[in-house]
């Protein structure tokens, strides 16, 4: 063991590894060094400007700064020396004495105020305070008050290493140092995305929450207690610390969890408030019996009572249940279809599917991924017989080639993102291709920025295949010995040279082969997509297409190397993995398989149906087609969320019985025969699975509004009514139920998730971490090989024409979660994104004579809107991208349901559509 | 089916606001990046270089607008924020923010510090200032390295010595605003006194690199940028480290009272380069970053000029030479400051270890030397270790470029022996200046602390003032008489400290505030700042921090009875 250092610590000898500081040292014998610009977490490097750790070490002529000095050989270290306490003492008195008085001070539980009061430390008041910065309370969210600020540089590091959100500065020297954002620009007019790390890690309230404050910006609000969960939005699964008083959350810090490392981006640290929401489900509704069901209804809050009466649970229940079950019983195993919910835990999600195939005995569940990575999931079922990601994104980190393709993280999974600004950081080369440009979120630390044309996504990654293997950059040992399908591969990229495909895609030659080369022959590729690679009817194809990349080159199975679909919402994994799925069992195995079905109908002890049930678009056609009449819809939207949506929203309406599950009177609702009020995430136990594999633990911190009931209580209440014998006592039983059936599960229990917060499905033993990384020996398919198929070429469905010149796409927003009913209920993120908008290219603007600003008319062959144009830069000239979380202009009334054959994914990123002045 | 209804009124939305018409942030117009465009060209574009390109649009500009700034950090792939902290952070560039109006077209920055300051440099902005010229404005500047002219003052960019207003009318008068070059030893003249042989030998090889290091080893000489690290010593590190490898010149003399460097730049530049040139050679480094102030014009065009002379007479072939443009911070004069500053950032010292030998510019191995240092490197080779050794005074050995000035007869650079005394160099001065009696004198700078005449017989050395809390550093000795306050003087060393701190760490940030707003006081807190300058010394990250108590301490140390 030479490597160790032994080195002599306040008179004791001690060891030391070499990657410990002195501080870290300390801290691990329990002698406490004061430290302000120091954080200990990982991924802040130590700065040592403060000053407030200095130590004395014997034979050097100044103290030390123990945060970010190692000890080395027979150094003698003195911690508690006259000399490095009285240097500690003046360097608070020197920040003391130009901070606010401590009862004023804008946040009296800071780190600062909490070590002054640990040194006992007493101002003399020496020396004259110097003139501080006005407070800047232009952002909804962040309070700035920098006369607390200490220049600790702490936001600074958060901002720019740590998030790479790149917004903070620290401006001027000396004793005008200061805090700027941008260009000293007010925070609220700045580029800054409000992912509040900085707020996080100040240490001293400078910059704060501004729910917390009062009028004169000294906080007035403290918590009582605090849960540790989840954060109810993206698939990243980032770990939180809900702080809470009176049981209402007052803010939310991100914690240490594999996934985030205590980041947060602004729906996680700052959209917390919708489950306070005055609009939140209280009561029982049930529709009266004279209000009439049409696809263009809408109820706002006020005219609830106008549509629904407020029934008991009783009534409700017994309604709901009975209105599906005689439906079922006229028309057996065909009438009834249910939609879970991604936004549900692992056991809500189990039970959903259990009760509509137990109690219905059909499969016609399905829920929001089939909008989502539908066709990523097949393509890889095909491929690999494994839906799921082959490495975590934090992969990235061993990774030299990064490929984000169709996929926007800055907006749609921030956290996750940020590990891929690191790694660029650090020099791995970023590849980002995506129509639109990303220049507000990664593009800015890409290496290559390939702004392809929308639907072309087959002919750029078949070219980049041709240049692979053309040019001998496949890796021929891992082909034959790991894959099969090369050859046809090999055949079919033939026609796909770079030259040839320039054209179809709007990128170079040179430029699709230097991308081809590096992400060939770099040492570890990984790549990662997202909704711009599945929402195609090309869908399917697209992701083959990437599995082709990874399999040929082998840049799968080791660290560093993989393929990732980001998945969207927090649950999506876990809700498919536990069977949310039609044609599909827990575990992704098949309905249709006649030995998993019996080993159900044992487990059930019922009989099941045999046939695949029918997707999310297809159960709305097939209402249409009075095949289905009712429906139970859990926490999910497809009024919202489903393409064409006078379509989607005419079948709702014609349902005979609709159940809706819901917290909010959401446009879905708006249908509902029945509606259940249920619990918002912050109010629910379960478990949660992220778009890395990891299995995590949510915990309830705060008891349900009114009358609303735990979702897993109301679908096994619904169960019992329809004459299910379920009796379940807490999630825990259901948890140890799919354990039972679902090997993915092994060595994952319940108390183990409770102990250990997340565990990485699969998992080889009670006391092993989980794998992160799949697939370094094969592939569960039986050959044991990856299956390469070739892609060929599909037009997008609709293209433009003289009537539909433009080139229509939807997506997300940073601020909004998918549909918005969540979000736009959350009073920040509502403030930073208050009203639809339509973002064009300037060019077209100018064109188009539209000033930015004002409202345009967006339409299509299947409808029309009107919402406020604005210019951005990042949407090529041709297309308009319209976020479709903001219902007064829903983009999903303009979508095309062309589904991809294979997914069944709707093409929500493309269709013609026309874009006037209003 | 409703296809014509464009609005619903029921959404889950309540704030009222209006959505951006732009999305995050400030909106970069076209036309900027056009212009940034003629301004810098058009790529690639470097990082390293945003000193630079900041430079070129200030120097066309006049100053930086945030549609410029935004515009470059698009060109460059950096954050706004990076752009506004290195623009904001040097005195020498002009942030203005939109709507702000832009700072007249000329500017006269008058020194403020300590020689000039003898000098009335205060009275002389006044007088300035009061004339209310036209489209001028007038700012005090930090030390100019002119001290043996002052009062002086730059106008654009040309240097006024013993500046008056009747001075400062003529140049304005006739818009003689780019430096005077002044009369140097040019390539040919130097090539003729046997210049650059001694680099050629090297280069073929006549010389190992193992004996130019042991000849430098024991000539003893020094850094004499003011930290006196032997030299040879300094150049076998480095060649211990791994390839690639870099080196750095530190031409940013900015100690006030200091001005031998530009003495020899501006009379003898290509001995310096030789020497430079030599230590590439010795460790091998791929480039040679020469880091010149920006309050030396004139040196620079005299650089630019004779480093084209050089590449074309084929003697850099071993290395790349660039000269990299400072832009008004002290603190880059400190070496690690320095490196960051050649990297295109704020100079904030780094901190050790790991030293720049080891971790440099761009994390490479650096060798960083001053520029006379390695004006003498040529001269001893060719005259051998022993010449220089021998040039001592006791026990200090080689020669020293005293800049001396304050209240002397002939202020200037005084070439003689190591461990020369002040007592001595007033008499290389030409004596006191007429009614003024010697009493005191700063042996090092800005930051070398103050000495009284009764001390004026000790060596001024490295090593040798440490026991009285001082250094002496750069070799700068400022003397002052009866009529000077020594009071007075801590003050102008800690105001100066006070505006160069780069603001990094508590101690010398809010130490050198705290320690002016206490001594701007008539009597002084004595025990308050006794702690101050504890703090600072002990616990600030480099030495500006650490040395800018030593005026403050002399003072209350030797001037007592002033200091009550």
């Amino acid at each position: 063991m030479s490597d160790l250092i032994n080195f002599v610590l306040n008179g004791q000898k001690v060891t030391s590894s070499p990657d410990e500081t002195i501080w870290q040292v300390a801290n691990r014998l329990d002698i406490e060094i004061p430290h302000l610009c120091y954080l200990p977490e990982k991924s802040y490097r130590a700065d040592g400007n403060c000053r407030a750790c200095m130590v004395e070490i014997d034979g050097e002529r100044t103290l030390a700064a123990s945060c970010i000095r190692y000890p080395s050989d027979d150094m003698v270290v003195n911690t508690a020396s006259e000399r490095a306490k009285k240097s500690r003492e003046m360097v608070f008195e020197l920040l003391l004495v130009d901070q606010p008085p401590h009862e004023q001070a804008h946040d009296s539980k800071s780190k600062f105020w909490g070590w002054i009061d640990k040194i006992n430390y007493k101002s003399a008041n020496r020396y004259p305070p110097q003139a501080q910065p006005q407070s800047d309370n232009s952002h909804a969210a962040i309070s700035v008050q920098l006369d607390a600020c200490i220049q600790c540089n702490l936001c600074v590091r958060a901002c720019r290493e740590v998030q790479s959100n790149d917004v903070i500065g620290m401006a001027h020297r000396g004793h005008q140092a200061k805090i700027v954002f941008d260009f000293d620009t007010a925070m609220g007019s700045s580029t800054c995305v409000a992912c509040g790390e900085c707020v996080q890690v100040c240490p001293t309230g400078a910059l704060m929450e501004a729910n917390l404050l009062d009028p004169r910006g000294v906080r007035t609000e403290f918590e009582d207690r605090s849960v540790k969960t989840l954060c109810p939005y993206c698939g990243v699964g980032c770990q939180i610390d809900l702080h809470i008083k009176d049981d209402k959350i007052l803010y939310v810090d991100g914690r240490d969890g594999p996934a985030n490392n205590s980041r947060l981006c602004v729906k996680g640290r700052f959209g917390f408030d919708y489950a306070h929401h005055p609009d939140r489900l209280t009561t029982p509704l049930i529709r009266r019996d004279d209000a009439p069901k049409s696809a263009d209804i809408e109820i706002s809050q006020s005219e609830i009572k106008t549509y629904f009466r407020e029934a008991t649970w009783e009534e409700a229940l017994d309604r709901a249940a009975s209105g599906l079950k005689s439906i079922s019983d006229q028309q057996p195993g065909t009438s009834i279809a249910g939609f879970g919910s991604a936004k549900c835990s692992n056991e809500e999600a189990y039970l959903f599917q259990k009760l509509i195939r137990q109690g219905f005995i059909t499969n016609n569940v399905d829920h929001c991924t089939r909008l989502c990575h539908a066709s990523s999931v097949a393509a890889l079922m095909e491929g690999l017989n494994s839906g799921a990601v082959t490495a975590p994104f934090k992969a990235a980190e061993d990774a030299n080639c990064i490929i984000v393709i169709g996929a926007r993280p800055a907006e749609n999974h921030p956290v996750a993102a940020t590990y891929l600004k690191n790694a660029a950081k650090r020099g791995a080369k970023l590849i980002v291709i995506d129509p639109r440009g990303q220049s507000q979120g990664i593009a800015r630390h890409a290496s290559h920025v390939l702004q392809f044309k929308p639907g072309s996504d087959v002919a750029l990654l078949n070219s980049m295949l041709h240049t692979i293997i053309t040019e001998n950059l496949y890796d021929e040992q891992y082909v034959q010995a790991n894959t099969e399908g090369f050859e046809d591969l090999k055949r079919k990229i033939i026609d796909f040279s770079p030259e040839k495909m320039s054209a179809v895609c709007g990128i170079t030659a040179d430029k699709i082969k230097q991308v081809a080369r590096i992400y060939a022959t770099s040492k570890a590729s990984i790549i990662f997509w997202g909704m711009g690679i599945s929402q195609h009817v090309h869908g399917t194809d697209n992701s083959r297409c990437l599995i082709a990349l990874a399999l040929s080159t082998g840049q799968i199975g080791r660290p560093g190397t993989g393929l990732h679909p980001l998945r969207g919402q927090n649950n999506v994994q876990g809700a498919s993995d536990a069977g949310l799925i039609p044609m599909l069992f827990p575990d992704y195995m098949s309905v249709e398989d006649e030995v998993v079905r019996s080993q159900y109908e044992k487990l059930w002890d019922t009989k099941l149906n045999p046939k695949k049930g029918l997707t999310v678009v297809e159960i709305i056609d097939a209402i249409l087609r009075d095949e289905i009449k009712g429906m139970y819809i859990q926490g999910e939207n497809p009024a919202m969320s489903d393409p064409d949506q006078n379509h989607a929203r005419a079948a709702l309406a014609k349902l005979k019985h609709l159940v809706v599950q819901d917290i909010f009177l959401t446009e879905t609702a708006w249908h509902a025969d029945v509606i259940l009020p249920a619990t918002a995430h912050a109010e629910k136990s379960g478990t949660f699975t992220n778009t890395n594999r990891e299995i995590q633990m949510a915990r309830a911190a705060l008891n349900p509004p009114g009358q609303a009931r735990q979702d897993w209580e109301l679908i096994q209440e619904i169960a019992q009514r329809i004459g299910l014998n379920w009796n379940y006592t807490h999630p825990s039983d259901v948890f140890a139920e799919m354990t039972q059936v679902m090997p993915s599960l092994n060595n994952i229990t319940w108390e183990r998730l409770e102990r250990e917060d997340a565990v990485t499905f699969p998992c080889s033993a009670p006391n092993q971490p989980g794998t992160e990384i799949m697939f370094g020996d094969g592939f569960p398919t039986t050959s044991g090989r990856g299956r390469i198929v070739p892609a060929e070429i599909l037009p997008p469905d609709e293209l433009p024409d003289e009537d539909y010149p433009m080139v229509l796409t939807t997506g997300r927003m940073l601020e909004h979660w998918h549909t918005g009913s969540m979000t736009r209920r959350a009073k920040i993120l509502d403030s930073l994104e208050p009203e639809a908008v339509a973002c064009l290219n300037w060019r077209d603007l100018e064109k188009m004579k539209i000033e930015p600003g004002n409202n345009v008319n967006v339409s299509t062959r299947r409808g029309r809107i009107s919402l406020k144009a604005r210019q951005d830069q990042d949407v090529p000239e041709g297309m308009v991208f319209i976020p479709f979380c903001f219902a007064e202009a829903a983009a999903n009334l303009l979508t095309n349901p062309k589904l991809d054959p294979i997914g069944k994914i709707p093409e929500y990123k493309f269709c013609a559509a026309r874009v006037e002045p209003s | 089916m409703n296809k014509e209804k464009k609005f619903r009124s029921v959404h889950p939305g309540s704030s009222g606001k209006s959505a951006l018409f732009f999305g995050k942030g400030r909106t970069l117009l076209p036309e900027d990046s056009k212009a940034i465009e003629n301004i810098i060209g058009v790529g690639p574009y470097e990082r390293h270089m945003l000193i630079e390109y900041l430079h070129l649009i200030q120097d066309q500009e006049g100053h930086l607008s945030e549609g410029y700034m935004q515009a470059l950090a698009k060109a460059l792939r950096i954050p706004m924020a990076e752009v506004y902290e290195v623009a904001t952070f040097y005195a020498h560039f002009d942030v203005t923010a939109d709507g702000q109006k832009p700072p007249a077209p000329l500017t006269i920055r008058v020194c403020d510090s300590i020689s000039c300051a003898l000098a009335n440099s205060e009275q002389l902005i006044k007088i300035l200032e009061d004339q209310n010229l036209n489209d001028v404005r007038i700012l005090p500047a930090p030390c100019m390295g002119r001290c043996d002219k002052a009062p002086v003052c730059e106008i654009g960019h040309r240097h006024v010595d013993h500046a008056n207003l009747e001075k400062v009318q003529k140049v304005l008068k006739k818009k003689e605003f780019h430096p005077e070059i002044p009369a140097y030893q040019d390539f040919s003249a130097y090539k003729a006194e046997g210049g650059y042989k001694t680099l050629k030998s090297c280069l073929d090889g006549i010389h190992t690199i193992e004996e130019v290091i042991s000849e430098l080893s024991n000539s003893n000489l020094r850094g004499l940028g003011g930290a006196g690290f032997p030299t040879g010593r300094k150049w076998g590190f480095v060649r211990a480290e791994e390839k690639p490898r870099l080196m750095a010149v530190n031409a940013d003399e900015g100690e006030p009272g200091t001005f031998k460097d530009r003495y020899y730049l501006e009379s003898k530049p290509h001995a310096f380069l030789e020497g430079m040139l030599i230590g590439a050679w010795a460790v091998e480094a791929e480039t040679v970053y020469i880091y010149l102030r920006d309050e030396y014009p004139a040196v620079r065009e005299i650089l630019l000029k004779e480093i084209t002379i050089l590449e074309k007479a084929g003697l850099t072939s071993h290395t790349k030479i660039q000269l990299k443009r400072g832009a008004g911070a002290y603190i880059c004069g400190e070496e690690s400051a320095m490196i960051e500053s050649i990297e295109g950032k704020r100079g904030l010292p780094r901190h050790r270890p790991p030293y720049v030998a080891r971790v440099g510019i761009f994390g490479l191995p650096t060798l960083v030397n001053n520029v006379e240092t390695l004006y003498w490197v040529p001269q001893i080779l060719k005259k051998g270790a022993s010449w220089f050794g021998a040039q001592g005074k006791g026990d200090g050995t080689g020669l020293r470029s005293y800049s001396v000035s304050g209240r002397v007869r002939k202020p200037g650079v005084k070439l003689v022996s190591a461990g020369s005394t002040a007592e001595e160099l007033i008499v290389h001065a030409g004596g006191m200046l007429e009614g003024h009696k010697f009493s005191g004198y700063l042996p090092g700078g800005a930051s070398g602390g103050v000495l009284p005449a009764s001390m004026a017989n000790l060596p001024l050395d490295f090593g040798k003032l440490e026991q009285y809390g001082c250094l002496v550093g750069s070799h700068a000795v400022v003397i002052f008489s009866d009529q000077d306050d020594p009071k007075a003087i801590a003050l102008n060393l800690m105001q100066f400290f006070e505006d160069e701190s780069c603001g990094q760490c508590t101690p010398c940030r809010s130490g050198t505030e705290k320690a002016a707003r206490l001594m701007e006081k008539d009597a002084w807190d004595t025990e308050a700042l006794k702690d101050l300058a504890t703090v600072m010394a002990d616990a600030s990250i480099c030495g500006l921090g650490q040395a800018a108590p030593n005026p403050l301490l002399s003072v209350l140390k030797y001037f007592p009875e002033n200091a009550e």
